[in-house]
């Protein structure tokens, strides 16, 4: 198992109790989609696993490797592994395309080569490639603030996976981006993690593209997993149970057409 | 804001309640009440022949200060290029001191809030609670008259105004990034250059050529306290009368702030 999540619990200094003892497994290569509704402590979770978040209780283990009991440099290791994907991207929009894909690897190299910008050969030339592979090749030298949010999120990705990460965290990739650029990185991010052999905890509002691009969902309400099962099985009843009563068959209904309509366009 | 309810029971909403309208009302009462009071406190003490008299005194100046003498701006060049070069070493040094400063004060980058923060956060009020021409004075009893005792004194003024502004803006970034670059493995250290500094690079350039625009003008009034610069000269042109020199003086000022401003203004434009 890549990643095992035992008893996790979260309590914020404020009282709001985020998690209760969540359990969780992700075995290598899967993609998994974290649903739920706002406040539902999905961001909490996957913050947890890299330790954005410090839980207060509970174990996280990644490849065999506790977690949350490591030092700050044991960390900085552990972090490598681990890619993240944000909603409103986290590019760092003063320095370049090529500077926010680099900084992917600032976990591997020391501190005055990543201050003179001095990253061996090896990683440029990954870097490169990966842009390319996402489009954004000859995006390399702009400023990441002068590119548009489905570019930005394609920085994101490659900034994530110059990590050479095992384990991709997203937090609503999609939630800044119009529909049709959602798909598409919900394509791209689904597509390279199956090139790459790599799992990843999607976080994601849209329960029409959880159902679209992930092979298992896991529903997550007021802290606790109410629900964890194959995508197909997921119905109105499951919906009510995570969100609450609502007339959720055109939710399903629109998700099963749209993988029709893409499937037949693809 | 106030909800109240009308006599038919309907809901109205006025901004004040009609006990905070007064109180509002007799507020700017007695500011004004006590700006007249001020007034006259001030009138008494006031020798109003010498205030009647100060258009044909001041007419009077201005005759015997044109024209400037010109020629006099031969011996101006040096102290006025002493001038510059204060404000600018000055400001160099305070960067050099208040930068790091200005990180170990701010929220979110201190090593320790308390151990830490609390006594830069106490040098930095110290610096900007005295002026650079109080700095002046007491450097130059220290050290003695001179270029040196400028520079420091420029230096240590605006030490914590550098710091002061830099640290707010680290204090403002913008989280998700540090967030992000954290996430990689990056090291505190890799953190602060890749997430923190490229963000405030803008501010740091505006506050600094926003303070070197500043020292400048400060820099012209040192040398009334003997701490070099053209300030001396003006000194010594004021103590001897020799008013069209002290015009040429002005000229000379006026020229080089406004060059400074252009510069400043220029930088700050550039680099957003």
């Amino acid at each position: 198992m890549l990643l095992r999540i035992q008893g996790l619990s979260k309590r914020y200094p404020t009282g709001d109790v985020a998690l209760t003892a969540v359990d969780l497994e992700v075995p290598a290569g899967q993609v998994m989609a974290l649903i739920g509704p706002s406040g539902a402590g999905k961001s909490t979770l996957i913050r947890c696993v890299n330790r954005l978040v410090e839980p207060t209780s509970g174990t996280v283990q990644l490849d065999g490797v506790e977690i949350t009991s490591l030092g700050t440099t044991a960390l900085r290791r552990a972090r490598r592994r681990m890619g993240m994907i944000f909603q409103e991207y986290a590019l760092v929009e003063r320095l370049t395309v090529m500077e926010n894909v680099l900084s992917g690897r600032l976990g591997y190299v020391g501190f005055w080569s990543s201050w003179f910008r001095r990253f061996p050969n090896a990683d440029i030339e990954e870097a490169f490639r990966l842009l390319d592979r996402v489009g954004l090749a000859h995006m390399a030298d702009k400023r990441a603030d002068t590119l548009s949010g489905g570019q930005r999120q394609r920085v994101g990705i490659v900034r994530a996976l110059m990590q050479d990460p095992q384990l991709l965290l997203v937090d609503e990739p999609t939630a800044s981006l119009d529909p049709k650029t959602s798909r598409q990185i919900m394509r791209l991010i689904v597509e390279l993690c199956g090139e790459r052999g790599l799992a990843a905890i999607i976080n994601i509002h849209d329960v029409a593209l959880a159902q679209q691009f992930a092979k298992r969902i896991v529903g997550l309400r007021a802290g606790r997993i109410v629900f964890d099962d194959q995508a197909e099985a997921l119905g109105g009843g499951q919906l009510t149970v995570i969100y609450g009563e609502e007339d959720w068959s055109q939710t399903i209904g629109r998700a099963e057409e749209e993988a029709e309509a893409t499937g037949t366009l693809a | 804001m106030a909800i109240l309810t009308r006599a038919d029971g309907t809901p109205d909403w006025r901004r004040r309640t009609p006990r905070a309208d007064l109180l509002v009302w007799s507020g700017w009462f007695a500011a004004i009440a006590l700006a007249v009071a001020c007034f006259q406190f001030i009138s008494e003490r006031t020798i109003w022949d010498f205030v009647w008299d100060a258009p044909a005194q001041g007419a009077d100046l201005v005759s015997r200060m044109f024209p400037p003498r010109w020629s006099y701006a031969n011996q101006l060049w040096k102290p006025l290029w002493d001038t510059i070069n204060i404000a600018t070493i000055g400001t160099g040094l305070a960067v050099l001191i208040g930068v790091p400063l200005a990180f170990l004060a701010a929220h979110n980058t201190t090593p320790s809030l308390l151990l830490v923060r609390a006594p830069v956060l106490f040098i930095i009020v110290a610096s900007r609670s005295i002026n650079s021409l109080i700095w002046a004075l007491i450097l130059v009893i220290i050290l003695g008259p001179g270029m040196l005792a400028g520079i420091l004194a420029i230096a240590l003024r605006s030490v914590g105004f550098i710091a002061k502004l830099l640290y707010e803006a680290i204090e403002e970034i913008d989280a998700t990034q540090v967030e992000a670059v954290s996430a990689t493995g990056a090291s505190r250290a890799q953190v602060l250059g890749w997430a923190v500094v490229p963000q405030v690079m803008p501010a740091f350039a505006g506050i600094t050529v926003f303070r070197w625009d500043i020292n400048i003008r400060e820099a012209t009034v040192l040398g009334l306290v003997g701490a070099g610069g053209i300030g001396m000269q003006m000194q010594a042109s004021i103590n001897v009368l020799a008013w069209p020199q002290v015009t040429m003086i002005f000229i000379l000022i006026l020229g080089t702030v406004l060059v400074s401003e252009w510069l400043s203004a220029r930088v700050r434009h550039g680099i957003i």
